[in-house]
């Protein structure tokens, strides 16, 4: 039963609100305005007045307008057809393929039992040694670049989806601009990936309230394809302006706001989206990776802050280079058990050592003299950020970590390190260690 | 499809008239305003504040609870999403309060915050937790070897047991209700034998001759504490967590409360995972309160292939989960604590000692700023009502060691962990929380950054429960650690020539201890957990270091000696306690500090001398150095460690 009104008495924002019975909070309705239809949602119920979120935005709405109430959820389509597909957020295509309506489905679905989850163990090879070595990517794991304007983070996320070894890539787009658009567009076509990916893009000239809805589309889909047996790589750029249009609409409706405007449900609804990434009993996984724009680059901001304590981790990119401090994920440790039995301790050891090496890069800045033990710390550095830290290396894991034994025998004594003696015996490169007792005895 | 009926006021009928509660079931109202999981509902009749209610949608009943009233009109708060609800759906008042059903076979389960099994309701509705299943939390058709331990006639009160049944590796007490505060006369008691929990196991009989049916399982509200002890105690008995940093330094105590904050990544819930494995209770109860659901999965599949190491079962058999993760409705978190903390008063009943473990208790504080909202109550710092500080006092202050009215002593340890926003301990619910906890464990992200797990900081934290080792030294070990940190950051300033060899070296042996016993490998087999006993030596022995007088050429040479001990030590830490590598390890170390050591020479002024070779450091320190002079006023973690004449 359709049910239609042409009383609209307020608009504020892109809220607009109908007096109307039997209602349900969440359903979907159609507002027809002389600039063209548009979904909207019922987002609060007060009495006889439905308060319904315009996805098109407000703007040219007449009081007079036509509200068309659909009976149901927002739905997107799933079938096999999606794959290699462009949509917007709303669920419409925007490449010029047919609307898809076959098999609907709604999204926001509930979350999955804990009881039936299992540990995520399969580890995502990358070819990038900071995110493999260091902060490696694991099958169901919920990830987000932390980084800030300008930095190469859709590079890196286009990069990170063709090379990992998935079935199905999501791209969930969020305020994109329309080149980032073309760019990720243009280099999964020419990789061939596109074929095995779906799109729901929203860039930064649609509608606000559209943005809302790209996580929803693009995770109720991945789930989908999960629970059909494939591996899923959601990709969600750039969850900072999902925030922001979160702030937007909760101002609009007068909510009291907890920390610099944003909603105090902030934490609720990013964790109702990044608790999608799930790995299934018996069926495919959702691993999500996203973005975060920290602005001005302040991790404390509630973006970030929320998010951070959401995912399983991070990666910090700044400057074109991912950093290897921060991010603790528990799946990392799970997976690196299973690599090599080096991979934890060297890891741990390097990144220490690293720690000490900007100590050093302070001390050195304030223009105090280098000790010895500095000097090796410098030479450290420097060959971490040449050979492992740099973006363009695209080396597998066993290498990267050979290559990590290298350069810790290249600057240090085997007792310098803190690894535990075992491995140091089974893999110091040995060459090295004679090496160094010559070129000592040569200096003598 | 018939619809689920959540219903169970039959079985509840002795509570419901205990709470006055006159009829249940005939109240209802409808929906005349949906905000988010808010709904305000217009009703007849009578309202309980905090009752528990049903939007029916349908076929499936959601439950809620009634958070505000206000005239014909009362404010729910649902446990389910609230989607497709509908102005003038029907609501049903269940005239209860949230409760808990308190019984045998609580032990292994996982349970979400409103006590649904999610393993049985995994089998029942697969993948995903539908909106509106419930199921009830203990099996009904599992049978238990009940013994009886009292005859006819005899006097019993709530809380008494009137017989027990083997449960796992425990005797699970069968008590008197809770809710029955009068004395009553025993008329008949079950032979032995088994029993379904629904079974009536005895029949008692109050002043005016009313026959009260006794059950194995009974409901208790989540909100309210149980009392039914003779008196509370103040925590003593150190509990051991086998991490050396607490134990040693921020000991917590069994019946105390702690909470460690910590910015997010800084490892707070892999020390509670730790600590839960661990630490020397009989029961543990973890709360994952809006955290990632992994996490709890992680416990839920590792813990019944983990050995508990005191008991020899597997470690599940001993613990508890209550999981209401992040994408789990919210208004189940707030709940989820409280089932938490009721079901381990329930077993401190029966004379255990049970840890609670909830992480974090900021997403709880987070889910009743939600509500708050929602409300449009006016809001307090951040955004935060007005009673968060009251509510997570009365939350912390359920923890206790009690002397029960058998004699026996049982306790609740509650240990929470904080997400400060932003990660600065400056915001409501860190400090809330601080007010009322015993211990605090500050983790740092300086510290999980440099890979220094665990990564408390020894420089914030403080606890004011005595742990094994003696006040004098943990004071002592305090102030190198905070001096240790002050010449560090000196060398920052003026560079390591502008420092002296002796200070130098006293940072390098701050540097050490911090590195091989404060921190502590979580992943490795031996280092993961440290039992006292092995940490009382591996203590005396680096005590011992910190206090000799060591002699070096130059600091060079100084930092060669402490990166090799520091080798040794990391090996000796992770040697089997009493191997012959554990022995060949400290042997070595013994050897290669008596190779340095010498007298403490006269000119000496460092505090390492003064403080080893003079027992009362306070005067000396203050006298010998005016770095710990710069702010009198100011208060030092160690203030808070207890003197151990004091009361306790």
């Amino acid at each position: 039963m359709k049910k239609i009104y042409n009383k609209i008495i307020q608009i504020t924002g892109n809220v607009i609100t109908v007096c109307a019975t039997n209602i349900k909070y969440g359903e979907l309705a159609r507002v027809s305005s002389e600039y063209g239809d548009s979904l909207a949602e019922v987002i609060k119920i007060d009495g006889k007045r439905v308060y319904l979120q315009v996805f098109s935005g407000s703007s040219g709405i007449s009081t007079g307008d036509e509200v068309r109430f659909l009976g149901h959820q927002m739905q997107v389509s799933f079938s096999e057809n999606l794959v290699g597909r462009i949509f917007d957020g709303k669920g419409d295509p925007r490449d010029r393929g047919p609307l898809l309506t076959e098999s609907l489905i709604e999204t926001g679905g509930p979350c999955v039992n804990p009881a039936r989850r299992i540990v995520p163990s399969k580890m995502i090879h990358t070819g990038i040694p900071m995110i493999d070595v260091f902060n490696s990517l694991v099958e169901s794991q919920k990830i987000s670049v932390f980084t800030t304007a300008g930095e190469p983070y859709n590079e890196l996320l286009a990069r990170i989806a063709l090379q990992a070894k998935v079935d199905i890539i999501v791209l969930g787009g969020m305020g994109l601009r329309f080149d980032d658009y073309l760019f990720f567009k243009d280099t999964l076509e020419n990789e061939g990936a596109l074929s095995r990916s779906v799109f729901f893009i929203h860039t930064a000239s649609d509608p606000v309230v559209e943005c809302l809805m790209v996580p929803d589309l693009s995770l109720a889909v991945a789930e989908k394809f999960a629970m059909e047996g494939k591996t899923v790589l959601a990709l969600l750029t750039d969850m900072a302006n999902f925030c922001d249009a979160l702030k937007e609409i909760s101002i609009t409706m007068e909510q009291v706001p907890s920390n610099r405007g944003y909603p105090g449900d902030l934490y609720s609804q990013l964790a109702s989206r990044y608790e999608k990434a799930v790995d299934f009993e018996g069926a495919g996984s959702v691993t999500i990776l996203s973005v975060t724009t920290m602005p001005g680059n302040d991790v404390t901001h509630p973006i970030p802050d929320n998010t951070g304590y959401i995912t399983e981790g991070q990666y910090y990119l700044n400057n074109g280079r991912i950093e290897p401090f921060g991010s603790l994920s528990r799946l990392k440790q799970l997976v690196n058990k299973k690599t090599r039995e080096d991979h934890r301790s060297l890891m741990d050891a390097m990144v220490r050592l690293y720690a000490y090496f900007q100590e050093t890069m302070e001390k050195k800045a304030m223009g105090f003299r280098m000790s010895p033990w500095d000097e090796k710390l410098l030479r450290y550095g420097t060959l971490f950020e040449r050979d492992l830290m740099d973006l363009s290396v695209n080396i597998p894991l066993e290498q990267a970590l050979n290559r990590g034994w290298e350069i810790l025998a290249e600057c240090f004594l085997p007792e310098e390190t803190g690894i535990p003696t075992k491995l140091i015996d089974k893999f110091w490169p040995k060459e090295m260690l004679k090496a160094d007792e010559k070129g000592k005895a040569h200096q003598a | 499809m018939n619809p689920t009926y959540p219903f169970r006021y039959g079985r509840n009928y002795d509570q419901a008239r205990t709470f006055k509660i006159k009829s249940v079931m005939e109240n209802q109202g409808r929906i005349i305003g949906i905000n988010g999981n808010v709904i305000t509902i217009e009703f007849e009749g009578t309202v309980r504040q905090n009752e528990v209610a049903y939007a029916v949608l349908d076929n499936t009943y959601l439950k809620s609870e009634v958070i505000r009233i206000k005239g014909d009109r009362a404010e729910l708060q649902v446990f389910e999403n609230t989607k497709g609800l509908k102005f003038g759906d029907k609501v049903k008042l269940s005239g209860e309060l949230l409760s808990v059903e308190l019984g045998p076979g609580l032990l292994g389960q996982l349970y979400d915050g409103l006590q649904n099994p999610l393993r049985r309701l995994a089998e029942k509705s697969g993948y995903f937790l539908e909106r509106g299943k419930y199921i009830t939390a203990l099996a009904e058709d599992k049978k238990w070897d009940f013994t009886p331990c009292v005859s006819p006639g005899d006097r019993v009160q709530q809380g008494d047991a009137v017989g027990s049944v083997p449960e796992g590796m425990l005797m699970h007490k069968i008590m008197i209700p809770f809710y029955l505060s009068d004395q009553y006369e025993v008329i008949e008691i079950a032979q032995p034998g088994s029993y379904g929990i629904q079974e009536r196991i005895a029949l008692i009989k109050d002043k005016r001759g009313n026959r009260i049916p006794v059950k194995m399982c009974f409901n208790w509200p989540v909100k309210r504490a149980i009392t039914a002890y003779k008196e509370r105690l103040s925590p003593t008995e150190p509990l051991s967590t086998r991490i050396r940093i607490i134990d040693t330094l921020f000991p917590i105590a069994k019946g105390g409360s702690y909470c460690i904050p910590g910015p997010f990544g800084a490892g707070k819930t892999v020390l509670q995972q730790i600590t839960s494995r661990y630490a020397e209770v009989d029961i543990v109860i973890i709360a994952a309160c809006g955290e990632r659901a992994s996490e709890v999965v992680e416990t839920i599949l590792n813990f019944p292939k983990l050995i508990d190491p005191h008991t020899g079962k597997s470690l599940m058999e001993r613990t508890i989960i209550i999981c209401n993760t992040s994408s789990m409705p919210v208004a189940a978190r707030e709940s989820s604590v409280y089932t938490a903390v009721t079901i381990a008063e329930y077993y401190r009943q029966m004379g255990l000692d049970a840890l609670l473990l909830a992480d974090s208790t900021s997403r709880w504080a987070q889910a009743m700023r939600e509500k708050s909202g929602r409300l449009e109550e006016i809001p307090g710092e951040e955004a935060f009502p007005a009673y968060l500080e009251s509510v997570i006092a009365g939350f912390y202050e359920r923890a206790g060691q009690v002397r029960l009215k058998d004699g026996n002593i049982g306790s609740v340890t509650i240990g929470g962990t904080v997400s400060p926003a932003g990660g600065s301990f400056e915001e409501p619910v860190t400090q809330a929380t601080l007010k009322v906890v015993g211990a605090f464990q500050a983790l740092s992200r300086e510290r999980a950054d440099a890979r220094r797990f665990p990564a408390i900081d020894p420089l914030e934290s403080w606890s004011r429960y005595r742990g094994f080792v003696d006040t004098q030294t943990r004071k002592y070990i305090l102030k190198t650690l905070a001096h240790a940190n002050e010449i560090e950051q000196m060398i920052k300033v003026v560079g390591e020539e502008g420092t002296s060899l002796e200070d130098y070296v006293f940072y390098l042996q701050g540097e050490f201890f911090d590195n091989v016993y404060l921190q502590q490998n979580a992943f490795d087999p031996v280092d993961a957990a440290t039992p006292e006993e092995r940490q009382k030596r591996v203590f005396d022995l680096i005590t011992g270091i910190l206090k000799k007088w060591l002699q070096f050429t130059d600091k060079e040479d100084a930092r060669n000696f402490f990166n090799r001990m520091r080798q040794i030590f990391l090996d000796y830490n992770t040697s089997p306690w009493e191997s012959d590598s554990f022995y060949a390890c400290e042997k070595k170390i013994k050897a290669m500090v008596a190779e340095r050591s010498a007298p403490f020479p006269e000119t000496a002024l460092s505090h390492t001398s003064l403080a080893a070779v003079e027992p009362d450091m306070n005067s000396t320190l203050r006298r010998s150095d005016k770095s710990f002079q710069h702010e009198p006023f100011q208060k030092e973690p160690w203030d808070n460690i207890p003197e151990d004449e004091e009361n306790l």
